[in-house]
C-alpha cells in the first residue's frame, strides 16, 4: 500500500515539476505539498490524468500556524474511485495571499472555499460568490484562527426595551480554564545524581508528577 | 395584449419549516411556481464543534460527535476513534472491532428509518412515521443498554468501545432482526408502489453519475446515481472485510432511486448483524495498554497503578504523536471524514470535520432548478439533511 502511493506521489512530482514542492507518505496516506500559484493546474492534472482519477474532491480545508511566515495551510483532500486511492494536496499561505479558487475544477469547491474564507480569512481569488457561509449575518473576524477567542467576541440577547435582538461584549462569570498540562519532566533526559537506579523510561516519568 | 415582464419572487423557505429538517434558511428566486435558484443559508445550528474540539484532550472530544448528526451518533464516533487509533497506532481487539461493526449497522437502521419516514412524510404519507419510530425505539433501547444512552452514546472510544455488552443484548438482537424485515415489507407496501410517492419522487433531482462525483456527493446519494462505491467495501475498516454484504446501486439517480437504495440497504444491514452476533469472539473489548484506555473499576481498589492510570486519563489525558491523518467512513449519510492534526499534545491541533450533508446541502441548487416548488422538500427529504452535521 506505501509503495503504491509512494510510487504515485513519485509519478505527481515528476509530471509536475515546476508546481510541486515535495511529497510524503505517512500513517498509510499521501500527501502532496504544492505552490499557492499552480493549484488550479495540479487539481486539473490529478483529475483528468489517466493514473490519478482523481474525480471526488472530499474536503477542502484550511489550517491555522500563527508562528509560521505563511502562516496558513489550506488542505485539498481528493479520492480517486477508479483507483481506490486517497491524496491529500497542501499549499502554505500567508495572511494577505489570495489562492487561485478550485471552483473551476471541482463545483464541490465552492461551499468548502466560502467556509474557509468564514472561518480563517483566506482570500480565494475568483471565487464566483464569497460570501461568509456559517458565521451569523454580520458577523466580524475568524473564529477558527489561533488568536481567535474560544468564547467569541460577542454574545447576544432580547432587549426588552428595545424590543430586539442586541449584541454585548462577552461577559463570563468565570474565566474559561485551559490547564497546561505540558510537564516540565518531560523534557528532561539528564539523569539526576541517584535517578540512574529508577526506570527513566519517558512514561514512567509523566506519572510521577 | 402586450405582455408583461414579471418580475421574479424571492421566496424565504425557513429557517423554521418542518420541511427543512432542522433550520435551513433557502432564500428561492421563483418564476412563479418554477425554482429559478436557490440560495441555502446555512450555519444557524453552527455550534463551532472544531474550535472546541482543538481545546478538548482527545478524549473529551468523543462526545462532540454524537452530536453532529444526531441520529446516527455511533458512526460519527467510529469515524473519530479510528483517526486517533491510526497516529496512536494501536490495534482494537477482536470482539470490541465486531461490537463495533454492529452498532455501526445498527446506527445505519435507525437513520435509514429516520429519514425515509419522515420524507414519506414530507411527501404526504404519515402512517410509515408511526411504525417506523416504534423500530427506532427498539433500537435505541439497544443503545441504551450498551452504553447508557438513547442517543449521545460517546461507546466507540479511540481503543476501542466504552464498555462490553450486557449479557442477554445479543439475543434480544438477534431477535429485532428476526422480526424487523416484516417492518420494512409494511413499509414498502405503503410506499414503494404507491401512486402518490412516485409522482412525488421519480425523476425528481436527477443526478447523473458524472454530477454526482464532481459535487462531492456520498453515501446512498451517490450510489443511486449508478456508481457502485460503498467504504465498507472498497477501503474496510475494523472487520468489514470479513463481512459478507451487497451494495445497492441506483439506476436513475432520481429521488425515488435514493429511497430504494436506503430500503435495500437496511436489509444488507441486517444481514451484517446477523454475522456480527454469530461470529463475535470472546475477550476484551478495548486495548489493554492503560496508557491510553482507563482501568476497570474494581482494579482500581487495590492497585495504586491502576489508580494513578485512570487519574492521568481523566485529567491529562494521552498523548498523541504528531502528525495527520485524513480517516473516513461510510456513515449512513455518506463518507463521513475527520482530518486531525496531531501536534503531540494531548489536545488535537486541528480537527476538521467533513460531513457528507455540507457535500448534499450545496448540490441543492443544482438539483432543484427548474423544478417546482413542492419538489424543493422532495429533494431535501431525499438527500438525508440533518443539520448538526452541516453547520458542525
Amino acid at each position: 500500500m506505501d509503495e503504491a502511493l509512494k510510487d504515485l506521489g513519485d509519478y505527481i512530482a515528476a509530471a509536475l515539476p515546476q508546481d510541486v514542492i515535495g511529497t510524503e507518505v505517512a500513517v498509510g496516506e499521501l500527501m502532496v505539498t504544492v505552490r499557492p500559484a499552480s493549484i488550479t493546474r495540479v487539481l486539473t492534472f490529478l483529475r483528468d490524468d489517466s493514473t490519478c482519477l482523481f474525480k471526488v474532491l472530499i474536503d477542502l480545508c484550511g489550517a491555522d500556524y500563527p508562528e509560521r511566515e505563511a502562516r496558513f495551510d489550506v488542505v485539498y483532500t481528493l479520492l480517486s474511485m477508479s483507483q481506490n486511492q486517497r491524496v491529500r494536496v497542501k499549499l502554505s499561505v500567508g495572511e494577505d495571499e489570495p489562492v487561485p479558487t478550485a471552483t473551476g475544477v471541482y463545483s464541490a469547491a465552492g461551499w468548502c472555499e466560502r467556509e474557509t474564507w468564514d472561518m480563517y480569512g483566506i482570500y480565494f481569488a475568483d471565487h464566483p460568490d464569497l460570501r461568509r457561509l456559517l458565521t451569523d449575518y454580520g458577523f466580524e473576524g475568524h473564529p477558527m484562527r489561533k488568536d481567535f477567542p474560544l468564547t467569541g467576541r460577542v454574545e447576544v440577547r432580547y432587549d426588552e426595551t428595545q424590543k430586539r435582538v442586541v449584541y454585548d461584549p462577552v461577559k463570563l462569570t468565570q474565566d474559561f480554564r485551559s490547564f497546561d498540562f505540558l510537564s516540565p519532566w518531560e523534557g528532561m533526559n539528564e539523569i539526576l545524581p541517584g535517578d540512574e537506579k529508577a526506570n527513566t523510561d519517558e512514561e514512567e516519568g509523566a506519572e510521577s508528577t | 395584449m402586450s405582455e408583461v415582464a414579471i418580475k421574479n419572487m424571492t421566496l424565504n423557505f425557513g429557517p423554521q419549516h418542518p420541511a427543512a429538517h432542522g433550520v435551513l434558511r433557502l432564500v428561492l428566486e421563483m418564476d412563479g411556481e418554477v425554482v429559478e435558484r436557490a440560495d441555502p443559508h446555512i450555519g444557524l445550528l453552527h455550534r463551532g464543534t472544531e474550535k472546541l474540539i482543538e481545546y478538548k484532550t482527545y478524549l473529551q472530544a468523543v462526545p462532540y460527535f454524537d452530536r453532529l448528526d444526531y441520529v446516527s451518533p455511533m458512526c460519527q464516533e467510529h469515524t473519530y476513534a479510528l483517526a486517533v487509533e491510526k497516529l496512536l497506532g494501536i490495534e482494537v481487539p477482536e470482539r470490541g472491532q465486531y461490537i463495533r461493526v454492529l452498532f455501526s449497522e445498527i446506527t445505519r437502521i435507525l437513520n435509514h428509518i429516520m429519514n425515509l419516514t419522515t420524507y414519506a412524510l414530507d411527501v404526504g404519507a404519515m402512517t410509515p412515521l408511526l411504525w417506523g419510530f416504534e423500530e427506532r425505539e427498539r433500537m435505541m433501547e439497544f443503545y441504551e443498554r450498551v452504553s447508557g444512552a438513547r442517543l449521545h452514546a460517546a461507546y466507540f472510544r479511540p481503543g476501542g468501545v466504552h464498555q462490553d455488552m450486557p449479557a442477554g443484548l445479543a439475543e434480544d438482537i438477534y431477535a429485532f432482526c428476526e422480526s424487523f424485515p416484516k417492518f420494512l415489507a409494511d413499509m414498502e407496501s405503503l410506499l414503494t408502489d404507491n401512486r402518490i410517492f412516485k409522482q412525488r419522487t421519480v425523476d425528481i433531482g436527477v443526478f447523473s453519475a458524472e454530477e454526482a462525483m464532481d459535487w462531492g456527493m456520498s453515501g446512498p446519494t451517490l450510489r443511486a446515481s449508478g456508481v457502485a462505491w460503498d467504504l465498507r467495501k472498497s477501503q474496510p475498516y475494523d472487520v468489514y472485510d470479513r463481512m459478507d454484504f451487497d451494495v445497492p446501486v441506483g439506476k436513475t439517480g432520481d429521488c425515488y432511486a435514493r429511497y430504494l437504495v436506503r430500503v435495500e440497504e437496511m436489509r444488507q444491514s441486517l444481514r451484517i448483524i446477523k454475522q456480527c452476533l454469530d461470529e463475535m469472539p470472546d475477550g476484551p473489548v478495548m486495548t489493554q495498554n492503560h496508557k491510553l484506555t482507563p482501568p476497570r473499576r474494581g482494579e482500581m481498589k487495590h492497585s495504586m497503578e491502576a489508580l494513578i492510570h485512570h487519574f492521568k486519563l481523566y485529567t491529562e489525558g494521552y498523548h498523541v504523536p504528531a502528525g495527520e491523518t485524513y480517516t473516513a467512513v461510510e456513515a449512513p449519510k455518506g463518507e463521513f471524514g475527520v482530518y486531525l492534526v496531531a501536534d503531540g499534545s494531548n489536545k488535537p491541533y486541528r480537527c476538521k470535520i467533513r460531513a457528507p450533508g455540507f457535500a448534499f446541502m450545496q448540490a441543492v441548487e443544482a438539483l432543484t432548478k427548474g423544478h417546482m416548488l413542492a419538489d424543493v422538500p422532495a429533494v431535501i427529504g431525499s438527500l438525508d439533511i440533518v443539520f448538526g452535521e452541516v453547520d458542525r
